[in-house]
Formats: structure tokens, C-alpha cells, sequence
């Protein structure tokens, strides 16, 4: 297969390391060969939260500027922040639901008006799925499962060679018990915005 | 049971390079293990911690209250003739240095095996500090894995290089060594193996008076020239590729050397040396590869330190090579790498273009907010701040007051609109830089500090501060865990992770016994009467502790509360 870069990124909490994990292990269950980079420590303190998902023999585990094929981003300041990442050709999966840093609470600086920047996003790259993940994780059972949510999308748009199957057995395996139902459910809606 | 107590040899597991250090350490036959935790070694101990809970894997693993204790029991348990290990970050080796390079003397006979975790780009630390250094310095050898199957495999070899060399053997990741998840085929689990060890005394070995450490020196280098011979031959020494540019890489930054030369399409002009011994390295193995090569790409973060073996390997044998890497200005000493800064270092040794995607025109987006990391929703950090915060001002002193602190997450009191942290080194330093400030200023001396920290090195330094009348008050936040690394305990937590049943040493007492005179303790969600305690104590001229008790809100949702 061709080789691929698939970057998540979001805010700490949101559950980005779970949803490249699952991505992951989907992609080892299917023969696939994957890399994933995490990051653990400080960050999961309310910053951001980044980690990657490699396919197809890449070693390197970080994803350099431009080199993303795949953004899936979980918060909207975040997608915007990590544009530099993408080029004209990355496909942009993206909540829409802002996460507001607290330095913005603090009045430090201003959270950038997301519709207009959205708007923005979508003139500079050929394909973008911007949409409010959280509210269809709450339709799903748990506001939680947004990570999941952006999993359904990623798969549904029929750029990484997973099926949905695969990835819903993994969520089977590796979710706790009693998130497994909303899950599958948060993934059947995300697959139906691609 | 634990995941990676898995038995099922020859299946696959996606694993962090963590975790497979640790499996490859259960394959081994681990039987005593010793960490203080820290970013990014810590879900090694996390996940030894866990799988002593099975009895089953017949392991002993504590957290002990640093690392230069860890490596003490680790060390010992060697010596006794067991398979020991210890991890621990860079930073965590400056703590156990004093045991390493005496350690490299005495040696071992148990496999042994020191894991450090570097972090270059500091994501989680306060220096981005080379220990490959260390290596050298007392003198050991050291592997440096690129993946987790990779890192699997050197630990197990590692227990066995050092039962042949007698010496322990370091295992260097990096952040991304550590923290990146791969594939990894499982091996067999020992059937049985040596967990009760036997002693043999030897005073001419591991007692280093100065007679003794005079022999066990030349001894020292004696190993140091057979580990040499063992570079030469290791396995993890790979080079692939032929033409007259050769490549010397290790650990993460060979990733994006192996990566580099396949999207320049350019093996066939490139001989590439991933270097998985990078302490010694092999004299013979330089020469063999230096042969017929024009020039030489070093490509390692941080510190020019196979540059420098390399260009004194031609240099001694008259080999007339151009090596290129730090300070021909090809890559930083700053920072860890990213893969295209490598492909563009290479492309320019190779006199090529790189092909690259067209990127999107990004400047007109707005300034946007950071996102720095905080202190939780609810913590009770912020709340002994802000009490001690209020006291100073309702008593006039907060413009004139300074604030050493800690490592932990209490550090973030940095940040607006807290900020009292004004001064910071090292683990421990708040009460040992509180001492300087108190002999050197007039200053009000405000310094915090964390329990598990306290118990890491803090406590000689308070005993110092009582006896040498130093003056400042210590506030202790003691939230009854180690909450930055992820929730490890420590001697004095109330609350107790669940099947763990250790004596508990209340840290007023610990105090108390260091003779401090002035001792209060708060709960700072009791805003009024936190901040008239603060008030009664600073007011003081004297040495005083504050004990702000209240526990982590993140642990005690993991734990369930229980005392």
C-alpha cells in the first residue's frame, strides 16, 4: 500500500490518544504496518494533545510541516494550529466545538471566530469535513465519544484502506465494557458525515 | 491478568516502547526492579508496579523514593547474583550518578540493566541534557533502540552483555523512543527463574577503598576494551546501502535517516550504519565502514557524540573523510529532529532537490491563543496558592516576596494568575535554594514543594535549613500521590492504590524530626482559616512548615477515595 500520515490532534482529555490507538490496532488486526507516536506527561494537563498514526512502513513517528495526508482534529483552535502540518492536498477532519483555553478565560487573547475560519480552512484545502462532532457524540450516548465520532468520519471517507468492521471489532476489544454500545454508535454516525 | 504477562510467544502486540522494555525484561527473567517515576520513563515502572500485583510473575518492584535509591537496590540485588533493573530519566541519572560511577567499578554478576529516558525539546523536563555522556564518563556500555520491537530485543540482550561483561548496561530512549507504540512479536516467558539471590562476600571487589578501587579501575577498562569487541560484532550494529556518502545514525533520528534515503530514492548512493551500540563503539567497525567513503553525515540529536568518535577515529588512523553533521551546520544540537529536517540535511549532502507538496498560504490567520498545560479543574494546589497568596498581600508582603519551588505539577503555578514560581533547579531545590536566598536577601521566602518531591530530596536539605537557622517557609503540598507522573505512591500518601499495604511515614513527623519548631497544617479548600494560618506563620522571622493536605482530584477518581 502506499504509505501514510494521519495526525490527530486535540486538547487533554479528549481522547486522542484512544482513537489513534484504536486506528492502530485496526490497522495490525488488518496486516497493515503502523506506527503510532503518543504523548504522555505534561501535556495531558489541559494542553495539547498531539500523537500520529503511520501506515504502510514509514519509521518515523512524527509528522514534519506539510507532510500530514489526514488531519483529524477533535477542537477547532487546534485545527488551525496545526495547519501548517497539511498541504493542499490533506484532508481535514474537524469538530467544530471549541475547547476555550484558559488563557482566553483570562482575557490574555481571543479565540478566533471559528465560522470564518472555517470558512477559511475550506478555500485553502480540497477537502474538509468541519462539523460538531459533540453534538453527535451526546446523540450517541456521551459527549465523551467525540474522538470516536472523528474515527467513523476518517474511516467513512474511504481514505485509509480500514474497513469499518475492522475498526468496530477493535472498539469490541479494547474499550471499557460499558462505553462499547455508544461508541459503535458514535462510529456509525461519523462514518455517515464523510 | 497484566497484558504484557502475556503467553502467547510468537503473537504480536502493539506496544509502547515502555512497555516492551518491560516485557523484554519479564522475557529476560527480571527479578527485582527499582524506580523513582519521571517523563518519559514512567509507564516502565507503572507497568512493573502492576505486574507485581499477579503473584504469578514472581517479581519484586518497588518505587523507591529516588533514583540514586533505585539504582542502590538494583545494584545490590545484582550482586546477590539476580537479574535487576532500574529506570529513570535523564535528569534521574544526575540523581543516581554518585552509585553509576562507582557502580562501574564494583560491577556486577546478576544482569543488570539502567534504562535512561533523554528528552530532547525538554516536552516534559527542565534540561534536554545528552546522557549518551554518561556512558562515557563511567565508562559502560549502552544501547539505543529505534523501535519497540527493537527495544524488546537490546533488553534482552542487555541482561545478557552484562552477566558477560560484568558491568550494568544502559539502554538510552528518547522521548520518542519511549513513547512511540509498535508492533512487537512476543518471545517466551521463563518457566522458572532465580528470584531468591545468595551473596558472596568479597571485600577486594565490592568494597571500593582506594586499594580496592585502584585494581577495579584497570578492571574497568579491561571490560571496556571487550565490550569494545562486542560492538564490533552486535547484531544492532546494521549497514545497509553502498556509494561514497556514508550515514551514521541511531536511535529515533535513524528513523528519519531510513526514512529520508527512501523518499530520495538515493540507497544506492548512500551506505547507512544504524548504530544500536553507541557505547563504546567499535574502532574496527568505523574503519571497515569509513572505507572508500568521501564523506560522512552524522546524523544524532543533541551533542555531537558519534561525530566526535568518528572524526577522532580518521583522525588517528589518517583517513581523509569529510564528516558532516553539528558543526558543519547540516543539523542542531538543539532539540530533537523532525523528519524533514533530516531529508533536507541529506538532500544537501547529495547535491539534490526535494520534491515538496504545495503548501497552503497560511499567513493571514490571526494570532491564536496557546494552550499551555494548568493545573486541574478543582485542584487543591490552587487553593493553597491562592490562601498564600491572600495572606501576603492582607500583611503588605506579596510585592516583596519570592517563591522557590519544585518539580511537579504545582510548577504550573508559573502561570497566570498564580505565579509564584520565581526559582527552580532541580528535584528538591525549593528548601535548598530557600537556604541561599535566607543567608543572601531580606526577602520574605515563600517556597513550595510537592510529598513525593519531599520525600525524593527534600528532607536533607530541611535538617540543613533547622541546623543552619535558615529562615523561609516551606509550604509542602501534600496531595497524597506523585500526580504528575501519573499517580505513583510515595512513603507518606493517606490514600493507597488498591492491594497496596506499605507502612506509611507521616510527613509532619518527618518534620517534626528534623527539628523544624513551627509546624501547621492546613486544608486548603477552608479558604478562611488556610489563609489565617498563613498569616500567623508569615509573619514569623523564623523557619515554619505548612502541610497543605488535600488529595489529588484526579487520583482520588481513580482510587475511589479510600483511606
Amino acid at each position: 500500500m502506499k504509505s501514510m500520515r494521519i495526525l490527530f490532534t486535540g486538547v487533554g482529555g479528549q481522547g486522542t490518544l484512544l482513537a489513534s490507538r484504536l486506528l492502530g490496532e485496526a490497522a495490525m488486526a488488518q496486516g497493515m504496518e503502523v506506527k503510532i507516536s503518543e504523548v504522555h506527561g505534561m501535556a495531558q494537563r489541559g494542553g495539547v494533545v498531539e500523537s500520529t498514526v503511520m501506515l504502510g512502513g514509514i519509521e518515523s513517528p512524527i509528522i514534519s510541516e506539510g507532510q500530514a495526508n489526514i488531519m483529524v482534529s477533535f477542537e477547532p483552535l487546534e485545527t488551525l494550529r496545526a495547519l501548517n502540518r497539511c498541504n493542499r492536498d490533506t484532508a481535514i477532519i474537524t469538530n467544530i466545538t471549541p475547547v476555550i483555553p484558559f488563557t482566553v478565560k483570562l482575557g490574555q487573547s481571543e479565540y478566533p471566530d471559528i465560522s470564518q475560519w472555517m470558512d477559511f480552512v475550506s478555500t485553502q484545502f480540497k477537502m474538509v469535513y468541519a462539523f460538531d462532532a459533540e453534538s453527535l457524540a451526546r446523540e450517541a450516548g456521551t459527549s465523551k465519544a467525540v474522538n470516536i465520532v472523528l474515527l467513523g468520519t476518517l474511516i467513512g471517507t474511504g481514505r485509509v484502506p480500514i474497513s469499518a468492521d475492522i475498526i468496530e471489532n477493535t472498539i469490541r476489544e479494547k474499550v471499557k465494557p460499558g462505553f462499547v454500545d455508544a461508541n459503535l454508535k458514535a462510529f456509525e454516525l461519523g462514518l455517515q458525515q464523510a | 491478568m497484566h497484558q504484557l504477562l502475556t503467553d502467547q510467544p510468537g503473537s504480536k502486540m502493539l506496544l509502547l516502547g515502555n512497555e516492551a522494555i518491560v516485557r523484554g525484561a519479564l522475557e529476560a527473567g527480571l527479578a527485582i526492579a527499582a524506580a523513582y517515576p519521571g517523563t518519559p520513563s514512567s509507564e516502565i515502572g507503572n507497568n512493573l508496579f502492576q505486574i507485581t500485583q499477579d503473584p504469578s510473575a514472581r517479581l519484586y518492584f518497588e518505587f523507591s523514593t529516588n533514583e540514586k535509591v533505585a539504582m542502590e537496590v538494583a545494584s545490590a540485588a545484582s550482586a546477590a547474583g539476580l537479574r535487576s533493573l532500574t529506570c529513570l530519566k535523564h535528569v534521574g541519572l544526575n540523581v543516581a550518578s554518585d552509585v553509576l560511577m562507582t557502580l562501574a567499578y564494583v560491577g556486577t554478576r546478576g544482569g543488570m540493566v539502567i534504562v535512561n529516558a533523554d528528552d530532547p525539546s525538554m516536552h516534559s523536563s527542565q534540561n534536554e541534557q545528552d546522557n549518551r555522556y554518561y556512558a562515557r564518563l563511567a565508562g559502560l556500555p549502552m544501547l539505543e533502540p529505534t523501535s519497540p520491537q527493537e527495544a524488546k530485543d537490546m533488553v534482552i540482550h542487555a541482561f545478557e552483555l552484562s552477566e558477560y561483561l560484568e558491568l550494568p548496561v544502559l539502554v538510552r530512549t528518547t522521548t520518542r523512543t519511549s513513547h512511540v507504540r509498535g508492533p512487537v512479536v512476543l518471545g517466551k516467558l521463563p518457566d522458572s527463574k532465580k528470584t531468591s539471590g545468595r551473596f558472596e562476600k568479597d571485600p577486594g571487589r565490592w568494597v571500593p577503598v582506594p586499594a580496592v578501587a585502584r585494581i577495579r579501575h584497570k578492571v574497568l577498562l579491561e571490560r571496556m576494551q571487550k565490550a569494545e569487541e562486542k560492538a564490533g560484532t552486535s547484531g544492532f550494529n546494521i549497514t545497509t546501502g553502498s556509494g561514497a556518502t556514508g550515514i551514521i545514525s541511531s536511535g529515533v533520528a535513524a528513523c528519519y535517516a531510513a526514512d529520508a534515503i527512501s523518499e530520495l530514492d538515493c540507497g544506492n548512493q548512500v551506505k547507512f550504519l544504524r548504530l544500536g551500540m553507541t557505547h563504546p563503539h567499535s574502532e574496527a567497525m568505523f574503519l571497515d565502514f569509513l572505507e572508500g567513503l568521501e564523506q560522512v553525515l552524522v546524523v544524532e540529536e543533541l551533542e555531537p557524540f558519534i561525530e566526535d568518535s568518528l572524526k577522532a577515529t580518521a583522525q588517528a588512523n589518517g583517513i581523509d573523510v569529510q564528516v558532516l553533521g553539528k558543526k558543519s551546520g547540516h543539523l542542531p544540537r538543539l532539540y530533537e529532529f523532525d523528519p524533514l529536517q533530516v531529508k533536507t540535511a541529506l538532500a544537501r549532502v547529495l547535491k539534490t532537490d526535494i520534491q515538496e507538496p504545495e503548501k497552503p498560504d497560511l499567513s493571514s490567520l490571526p494570532p491564536l491563543p496557546m494552550r499551555p498545560p494548568s493545573l486541574c479543574k478543582g485542584c487543591p494546589h490552587r487553593e493553597t496558592y491562592m490562601a498564600a497568596k491572600e495572606a501576603l498581600k492582607q500583611l503588605g508582603m506579596e510585592e516583596n516576596a519570592i517563591y522557590p519551588t519544585d518539580i511537579g505539577c504545582y510548577t504550573l503555578g508559573l502561570l497566570p494568575p498564580i505565579q509564584m514560581a520565581d526559582y527552580l533547579l532541580c528535584m528538591g531545590s525549593s528548601v535548598g535554594t530557600s537556604a541561599g536566598f535566607s543567608a543572601g536577601t531580606d526577602q520574605k521566602i515563600v517556597s513550595f514543594i510537592g510529598d513525593s518531591t519531599f520525600f525524593h530530596s527534600g528532607i536533607s536539605s530541611l535538617a540543613n535549613a533547622v541546623h543552619n537557622r535558615h529562615r523561609f517557609c516551606l509550604v509542602i503540598l501534600d496531595n497524597s500521590t506523585t500526580a504528575m507522573t501519573g499517580h505513583q505512591p510515595n512513603p507518606g500518601i493517606e490514600f493507597t492504590p488498591p492491594g497496596y499495604d506499605h507502612p506509611r511515614i507521616p510527613i509532619e513527623q518527618v518534620v517534626r524530626g528534623c527539628g523544624v519548631k513551627v509546624v501547621e497544617k492546613i486544608n486548603p479548600y477552608r479558604k478562611k482559616e488556610a489563609v489565617e494560618v498563613f498569616k500567623s506563620v508569615l509573619a514569623r522571622d523564623e523557619l515554619c512548615v505548612v502541610i497543605a493536605e488535600a488529595p489529588c482530584v484526579l487520583y482520588i477518581k481513580k482510587v475511589g477515595g479510600k483511606k
